[in-house]
């Protein structure tokens, strides 16, 4: 019966095009978790109409011409998070033609590693096979990131949305990458003291442009579009350890950035510090293990101590390709103490207030964008899989390569001739 | 022949066939002590354990049962009895698990525990000795730091026993070790008592690239393939080289005893670590654990070893496995696989999340979870849930007591280590995860982790971290 209902709204399914073709429809009898102030709410609807949310609630009307899905008590979230992600900046990892979200100009050598121009938002391919692989399983938007080992200031990178739409960046979610700690060792001379010593040359450039002399770090655009980072821009920090996590939040909020730390391990040590500052952390709360200096004081229970705390937390798997494991991630943080509740925020309300998207997606209310998942079960449940997902307003094809491979190959399984 | 009672056999045989004996490596036998074990046997002797009853639980046997409201009896460190209504001697430590589920202990087939450590520091990084494509004369097991607090993490997963294998940098990368999942101080005390050896074996990217880029041999597949095939070819030279001596040795002893003066003694031939190892392989002592995505690769893998008359134990990562599940049942092959992994290399292209339910799936199929993975191996049971679901949704009739084989029996059997654990069957060690709940969840915790019989993970009490690095 579930085939049905859901083949019916496939006929409905228009991917990529805009949210005003979506068809309106009624989620009705479930079990909604909006990621908001309302909470969990038992057996009710949500109306969709013209690709947003028109009303949450009991004994919703379905208005004439729009569908009805029966939810049989079955959970509806907004659509996830994929994390800080390279999806849609590479196809296979290792295959380098393949990948772009890394800046290596050589010439001079160190020219890449202080280019805060380089920004992956217009490399993004909406049609690369990593989006239906995430989407299919309720990942509706993510975070894309540049990433490189050996630079300080790595470059910029947006939100967008995972529907295949080619204009997929969200306005206003613009973020600065920056790496910290060890790791951004070796892009700052083999000291960690030096990063601030090179920060404070750039800032130095951005605001006193006469000073770029010969030995300066920022070309022209780069100043330009740093000196917006120091004027309130959102940078995120990928670093670690404690002290460099406390020190960075300090210099970032002195030189007039808004710092969100990423990583994190032991950010549970300055929980305090970072409620106090308001500052967020991305992080992924399967790390804890001590796999480096900088992460001695890891432990399974970061993210419910920073919760705690009051700091503001989102989860994020470093895989583009296992996007889909964030629930995961959320699941066992729950398991670890987190409360339900802020383990399905840290995947959908939480991240997107922090990338600047809050008042349009991550939770299930009126007005906010129709990208909503229907779940077999509890969201968070390895053993859960997303029945239906629809990104602003239309039904996701629930195909990927993957499932594409798997209906190849089963018939020759069932008939036991895969050999 | 079970292949523990293969591998001892094997031992006395190639022990004893001349003097001096052929080089056969010592093999893992009965724990002994230090003074008078052989050179790298296991000095693991479980600590004395009360009697403990566990009663009333959900059980998963690992054979394919579910027991509900059974009870599990453990007496002198092995499963004595398994079934309702069990008695408990006198003294014993009496468990009341309603509501909560107990499964045997779980098995990793694939873990660079120790060899990749926790830090991942310059240090300690001694898992691939990539300095020649065929390394078979290395033994994963010199490289083992006892201190990695991975593995306190991976025992607080449920996993009691592991096998510690090189990286795959190499063609043949060296023999992997199994080990019980307890805190020592040496390998040698952590190593499973009489567990064959493993060789890890790799196909594909990762050793044409390594080579490749620096110019060596191998640079593709096709140099793959010759470089195991060469590897194997001067091996059963080796053997003969030694069939040949013994026979002249056995005819030197003869005339010697016959009162032959003039008997002049064969000298041996030169012994080879690299080449003993293969020869091991050939002879069914040490298991392969063959690295190997893709399904036409490991198709080429099979034939190799028919060439050359060894079994692979089990191809490891196989994300093309589900392609040749067929082959894979018929040959007695298992396939040690991901639930979900993908992509990070063009040989991880094809992944579907069916592939370890479709390796099940044949009358034969051997599937089993492994990680890889320090992060992976704390959740082989939430891997294992994933893959069932997965399963069942393709259309496949997986109950908990099916999927529960993939992490405990099945890699056991890969092993060569299943007649003594993987299984709750009485004589069997008391390798057991007492669950909060289902294992099949993400929010299931081991309670209780019983090794040998001992609790080594007690989540009630918590205590000071093992590992000396955490002090």
């Amino acid at each position: 019966m579930k085939t049905v209902r859901i083949a019916a709204i496939l006929l409905a399914t228009t991917l990529g095009a805009g949210a005003a073709d979506a068809q309106d429809f009624l989620i009705k009898g479930a079990r909604v978790h909006t990621a908001g102030k309302a909470g969990t709410l038992e057996n009710a609807d949500v109306l969709v109409h013209d690709g947003r949310i028109a009303a949450v609630g009991g004994s919703l009307t379905a208005p004439a011409g729009a569908t009805i899905v029966e939810a049989n008590g079955r959970p509806v979230t907004p659509g996830l998070f994929g994390g800080l992600t390279q999806i849609g900046l590479e196809e296979v990892n290792q295959e380098e033609s393949t990948y772009d979200a890394e800046l290596k100009l050589t010439a001079p050598a160190w020219q890449h590693m202080w280019r805060p121009e380089f920004d992956v938002t217009p490399a993004f391919n909406a049609r690369s096979i990593l989006l239906p692989v995430a989407r299919i399983e309720g990942v509706t938007w993510g975070v894309i990131a540049p990433l490189a080992a050996d630079s300080l200031i790595v470059g910029q990178g947006s939100a967008v949305t995972l529907d295949g739409r080619f204009d997929a960046d969200f306005a206003g979610s613009k973020s600065l990458f920056v790496n910290w700690g060890s790791a951004a060792h070796a892009a700052s001379g083999g000291s960690r003291a030096a990063q601030y010593m090179l920060f404070d040359q750039a800032i130095r450039e951005v605001r006193e442009p006469a000073t770029a002399g010969n030995g300066a770090l920022l070309l022209p655009e780069g100043r330009a579009v740093l000196k917006g980072y120091l004027a309130g821009g959102r940078v995120v920090f990928f670093v670690e350890r404690a002290s460099d996590i406390r020190e960075v939040v300090r210099y970032a909020k002195v030189h007039g950035m808004k710092p969100v730390i990423a990583g994190g391990t032991e950010a549970w040590v300055v929980a305090k510090e970072l409620a106090a500052a308001d500052v967020p952390v991305v992080l992924d709360p399967l790390n804890n293990l001590p796999s480096d200096f900088d992460r001695l004081g890891s432990r399974f229970d970061n993210a419910k101590l920073l919760n705690d705390a009051g700091v503001r937390i989102a989860f994020s798997f470093s895989d583009s390709f296992q996007a889909r494991k964030n629930r995961q991630l959320a699941g066992n943080a729950v398991a670890h103490g987190l409360t339900w509740e802020a383990g399905l925020a840290a995947i959908t309300s939480s991240p997107a207030e922090i990338f600047g998207i809050g008042k349009d997606h991550g939770r299930i209310e009126q007005g906010q964008a129709a990208d909503l998942v229907l779940w077999s079960g509890d969201p968070l449940e390895v053993t859960t899989v997303a029945d239906q997902v629809w990104i602003a307003g239309n039904a996701v094809t629930m195909q990927s390569r993957q499932t594409e491979l798997r209906d190849k190959y089963l018939e020759r399984v069932k008939a036991g001739t895969a050999r | 022949m079970n292949r523990l009672l293969a591998a001892l056999l094997g031992a006395i045989v190639t022990g004893c066939a001349a003097n001096p004996p052929s080089p056969a490596e010592p093999q893992a036998a009965a724990p002994a002590s230090p003074a008078d074990r052989a050179p790298y046997a296991s000095t693991y002797v479980a600590p004395p354990s009360p009697p403990t009853l566990i009663r009333n639980a959900t059980i998963l046997t690992g054979t394919g049962t579910r027991i509900d409201g059974g009870d599990v009896l453990i007496e002198g460190g092995k499963i004595k009895a398994v079934g309702p209504s069990l008695t408990a001697p006198e003294g014993a430590v009496v468990i009341d698990a309603s509501g909560r589920w107990v499964t045997p202990g779980l098995i990793d087939v694939h873990s660079h525990m120790g060899v990749y450590g926790s830090p991942g520091v310059e240090a300690s990084n001694d898992g691939n000795e990539s300095t020649d494509p065929v390394t078979s004369n290395v033994w994963a097991e010199h490289s083992v730091w006892p201190q990695d607090p991975g593995l306190e993490v991976a025992l607080q997963g449920g996993v009691t026993s592991i096998q510690i294998l090189p990286g795959s940098a190499n063609l043949i990368g060296g023999r992997g070790v199994t080990i019980k999942n307890v805190p020592a101080t040496t390998y040698q005390a952590m190593k499973f008592p009489g567990a064959p050896q493993g060789l890890k074996m790799a196909c594909g990217e990762n050793p044409k690239r390594v080579y490749g880029d620096d110019g060596r041999f191998p640079s593709t597949r096709m140099g793959n393939v010759a470089g195991y095939r060469q590897a194997f070819a001067d091996a059963k030279d080796y053997m003969e080289d030694w069939k040949e001596y013994d026979a002249n040795r056995a005819k030197y002893d003869r005339e010697k005893e016959k009162g032959d003066e003039d008997a002049v003694p064969p000298k041996p031939p030169k012994q080879d670590l690299k080449l003993e190892t293969l020869a091991e392989v050939m002879r069914g002592h040490i298991l392969v654990h063959n690295h190997c995505y893709r399904a036409d690769e490991m198709a080429t893998m099979l034939d190799i070893a028919k060439e050359f008359g060894f079994k692979i134990s089990a191809f490891h990562h196989g994300v093309e496995a589900y392609k040749i599940a067929d082959r894979l049942a018929d040959e007695g092959v298992c396939g040690a696989l991901w639930a979900d992994w993908w992509g990070f290399k063009m040989e991880a292209y094809d992944a579907v999340q069916e592939n370890i339910a479709i390796v099940d799936h044949p009358s034969g199929g051997c599937a089993i979870v492994h990680s890889d993975s320090e992060e992976g191996i704390q959740r082989l049971n939430q891997e294992a849930a994933k893959a069932m679901t997965r399963g069942k949704l393709a259309g496949f009739d997986i109950p908990p007591e099916r999927a529960i084989r993939w992490i405990t029996s099945n890699p056991a059997k890969s092993l060569g280590i299943l007649e003594q654990t993987g299984t709750l069957e009485p004589g069997k060690m008391a390798d057991v995860v007492v669950w909060n709940g289902t294992p099949f969840s993400v929010y299931a915790l081991a309670d209780q982790v019983f090794v040998d019989g001992v609790v080594r993970f007690d989540r009630s009490k918590p205590g000071k971290p093992w590992s000396d690095f955490l002090q």
